[in-house]
């Protein structure tokens, strides 16, 4: 008598605690094996692009914030460089160099988040994350004397940054800095070559880079099947041009290689935070003649940005009032959460928890 | 059938309960002995048991509160934090406190529950756990029973609790825990025969099944002398715990809490007193089995040494929690199947010649045992690394750059977008 099956459909969240966040995937299983996912999100909508609309250009900043709340510094970067373009605003270089420094900080404590919640979703039961956690409370630390806030920085303006990094700043960069490689070689030790990690991970949810380029995939999942493709590099933004700084990729475009591209990135931005360090001159952190209430020209502008999850960019247009006519999200954890289902049939309900941290989505960013 | 009054515990009690008159008590009770007039006997071996017992399961209950805390203050030390230390001294109170408040937390039963078998799965859960203890040695003559198949009632009793775990997902009705049902069914039975299989070197070498026997056979602690059915049973009994690296059953990340999701209040108090009792338990037995039990120095109490023993035992499963991630079921099954399976018979075979070699071997003998079982201990492990590993070469030596390249050619940049 032949046994009779039926496959087996769960709502996954958006109470979950492997969602990052309010993500809802209704997935079908045939066993262990999943069949069929679809993503259902828009539970932490706020209707930011919308509320743009109403937000003189200054006050926006703390709308970026509130997107990809773990990368803010990022967020406000990419919108800034928007105004900046659409206003014709030049920046003046000290207040470049400390929004560089500011991203690439993030850009470490994102990936740490990243590391922490992939591992944890990997079931190791809070070592790497707390391990990470305590290395992303020192950038906190140092977005604090930085700016004062530690999550919802809101720390740059068009035409620069709000005010100069105190003297106290400096040395704690110093120190972090000269910490920190330790840190990724600890987590290196424990996670890298871990043979667990390494058969949990290991040809799970690969993607070719074809595939991914065609639903525009950007940053490290993109890096991780081998395409160069870093807009710091490719399309110079800030000064980045003036930085040498190298983009770790990866062949294998599975869990395993999304994990280690973020785990080198990390070592890259310390690099590039040791070259801003070096070139980073006295002056003002922000052109005298940015008026307080700024009245771009009629027009639009989109400046494409490296976040830690790839490529952000806010597009404006402008009436020539005092607030965006409208403000589009270009947001990479939506677009690069569009391929979970084609990275996810025919994988084990272990790998979906998994390949959806390799990814590194932030609610916060998916639904605005 | 072995004398009772083999135990210190039954000997001590039962003579200060019965009268005076026993043949079996010269000069052994307290106070005297005889608290009880003549021809009460039956009463004072009633009473014995029910005293022994309340003590046992409320000692169990009290170390598995010493073991949540011990556990979190390792975790926490581990994981670089503190870990709990408000309530008490050091904490030691705060599972007192976590206790209270489970006790006084609304119990929820799902309305698509099947009520009967959701209320019994946890109370079932936590009787093969309990009943391990009443076969175990824990000191020079501390005992409850000392059966003579007691490593058959251990490996009986502990398979039960599959059972549970069904009947909890069951009742339940809650597909995260029907999930988690599966898993543990698969993974339980598949790591129930290594774990048999084990341990048959410890009989042939200590020739019964009797607990007491297998520690009063160990003038050298057989994890010494049965490396690899040492590191099989360790490996199958963490997997019977259903703890890291095999905690697929209740695999938070995954499943929520597995068959417990639907649990609440008291039952899931019952849950979680019921895995931490069979993780003490078990680490008893691997303490018994493979540590020497009981033996140690003579100014320390045997009783002593066996929960040093026993704690360093906990101490390893912790620490294993902290450092690894879970693996995925059907590599689960695939280590209990294609490993620990092979292992187990590599183990069988070679163990099974040396006593054909040294039929009663002296403790020279036992020495040049030790000494091929551990060169066959690790020839297998680096053999079955070599065949079960990862599949391409993963992380050699100081090159953890897995086919990663650092990229800083100067591919044509792309003008600047943007702009309109």
């Amino acid at each position: 008598m032949p046994l009779a099956t039926e496959p087996i459909t769960i709502n996954v969240g958006p109470q979950h605690p492997s969602t990052h966040g309010v993500f809802r995937m209704r997935v079908t299983f045939d066993g262990e094996e999943v069949i069929d996912v679809e993503p259902i999100f828009g539970y932490l909508h706020r209707g930011s692009e919308k509320l743009a609309e109403s937000r003189t250009y200054t006050q926006i900043v703390t709308l970026t914030d509130r997107m990809d709340y773990v990368a803010s510094m990022n967020s406000n970067m990419s919108y800034i460089l928007s105004v900046e373009q659409l206003a014709g605003i030049e920046p003046s270089p000290r207040g470049v160099w400390l929004r560089m420094i500011a991203a690439e900080l993030q850009r470490i404590a994102s990936h740490l988040v990243a590391t922490g919640f992939f591992l944890q979703d990997l079931g190791a039961l809070g070592t790497p994350l707390i391990f990470t956690m305590r290395e992303r409370e020192l950038v906190l630390e140092l977005f604090e004397r930085l700016c004062g806030a530690r999550i919802t920085s809101s720390y740059m303006r068009p035409g620069g940054v709000f005010m100069d990094a105190p003297d106290d700043f400096w040395p704690a960069l110093d120190r972090f800095l000269a910490e920190m490689p330790h840190r990724i070689d600890e987590y290196e030790q424990l996670i890298s070559g871990n043979e667990i990690v390494m058969v949990r991970c290991d040809g799970v949810a690969v993607v070719d880079s074809q595939t991914l380029i065609n639903a525009s995939v950007t940053g490290p999942m993109l890096r991780a099947s081998g395409v160069d493709w870093d807009l710091r590099h490719r399309q110079p933004y800030e000064y980045y041009d003036q930085i040498k700084f190298n983009r770790p990729l990866a062949t294998a475009s599975d869990n395993y290689a999304r994990y280690i591209v973020r785990v080198h990135e990390m070592r890259e931005s310390l690099s590039i935070v040791r070259q801003c360090i070096e070139q980073i001159e006295p002056g003002p952190v922000r052109p005298k003649e940015v008026p307080a209430l700024i009245r771009p020209p009629a027009g639009d502008a989109y400046v494409g940005t490296e976040c830690p999850k790839g490529e952000l960019g806010f597009y404006l247009v402008s009436d020539g009032g005092v607030a965006p006519y409208r403000c589009k999200v270009r947001a990479p954890s939506l677009i690069n959460l569009t391929l979970l289902r084609d990275m996810l049939i025919g994988y084990k309900l272990a790998d979906l928890f998994v390949t959806f941290g390799s990814i590194d989505i932030n609610m916060g960013e998916v639904d605005r | 059938m072995p004398d009772p009054f083999d135990s210190v515990l039954y000997r001590h009690i039962y003579c200060t309960l019965s009268s005076t008159a026993d043949a079996q008590c010269e000069g052994v009770g307290l106070f005297g002995g005889g608290l009880l007039p003549g021809g009460f006997e039956w009463l004072a071996f009633v009473l014995t048991g029910v005293i022994i017992v309340a003590a046992l399961i409320n000692g169990i209950l009290g170390a598995v509160l010493l073991m949540i805390w011990g556990e979190r203050r390792l975790l926490g030390r581990l994981q670089g934090r503190t870990g709990p230390n408000r309530w008490g001294p050091f904490g030691l109170l705060t599972p007192i406190a976590d206790a209270v408040k489970t006790m006084f937390k609304e119990d929820v039963v799902p309305t698509v529950s099947d009520r009967l078998v959701f209320t019994l799965a946890p109370i079932l859960m936590l009787f093969p756990a309990l009943l391990v203890y009443a076969v175990l040695p824990i000191g020079h003559g501390t005992w409850l029973a000392d059966i003579n198949v007691a490593l058959l009632f251990i490996v009986a009793i502990g398979g039960a609790n599959v059972l549970a775990i069904v009947a909890a997902a069951w009742g339940s009705g809650n597909r995260y825990a029907m999930f988690s049902a599966m898993r543990a069914v698969a993974m339980l039975i598949s790591y129930e025969i290594p774990l048999v299989i084990s341990l048959v070197g410890v009989i042939m070498l200590s020739g019964s099944l009797s607990l007491v026997a297998i520690v009063n056979a160990q003038t050298i602690p057989f994890f010494i002398i049965q490396p690899l059915g040492f590191f099989v049973f360790v490996v199958a009994s963490m997997a019977e715990l259903n703890r890291t690296p095999f905690d697929v059953a209740e695999a938070e990340s995954e499943i929520v809490a597995g068959y417990m999701t639907d649990y609440s209040s008291m039952k899931f108090g019952l849950f979680f007193l019921a895995e931490f009792a069979a993780t003490i338990a078990t680490s008893g037995v691997i303490t018994v089995l493979f540590l020497g039990g009981w033996h140690g120095f003579d100014p320390i109490p045997s009783q002593i040494w066996f929960i040093a023993k026993m704690v360093g035992v906990l101490a390893l499963i912790v620490w294993v929690r902290a450092s690894w991630p879970r693996l995925r079921i059907d590599q689960i099954m695939a280590f209990a199947w294609k490993a620990l399976f092979e292992l187990t018979l590599i183990n069988l075979v070679v163990s099974g010649l040396l006593m054909l070699a040294w039929p009663s071997p002296s403790t020279t003998e036992l020495w040049y045992m030790a000494g091929i079982n551990w060169l066959v201990f690790i020839a297998s492990i680096i053999l079955f690394g070599k065949l079960l590993g990862p599949k391409h070469d993963p992380v050699s030596a100081g090159n953890v750059q897995r086919d990663v390249t650092l990229s800083d050619s100067d591919a044509p940049a792309i003008p600047s977008g943007g702009g309109g």
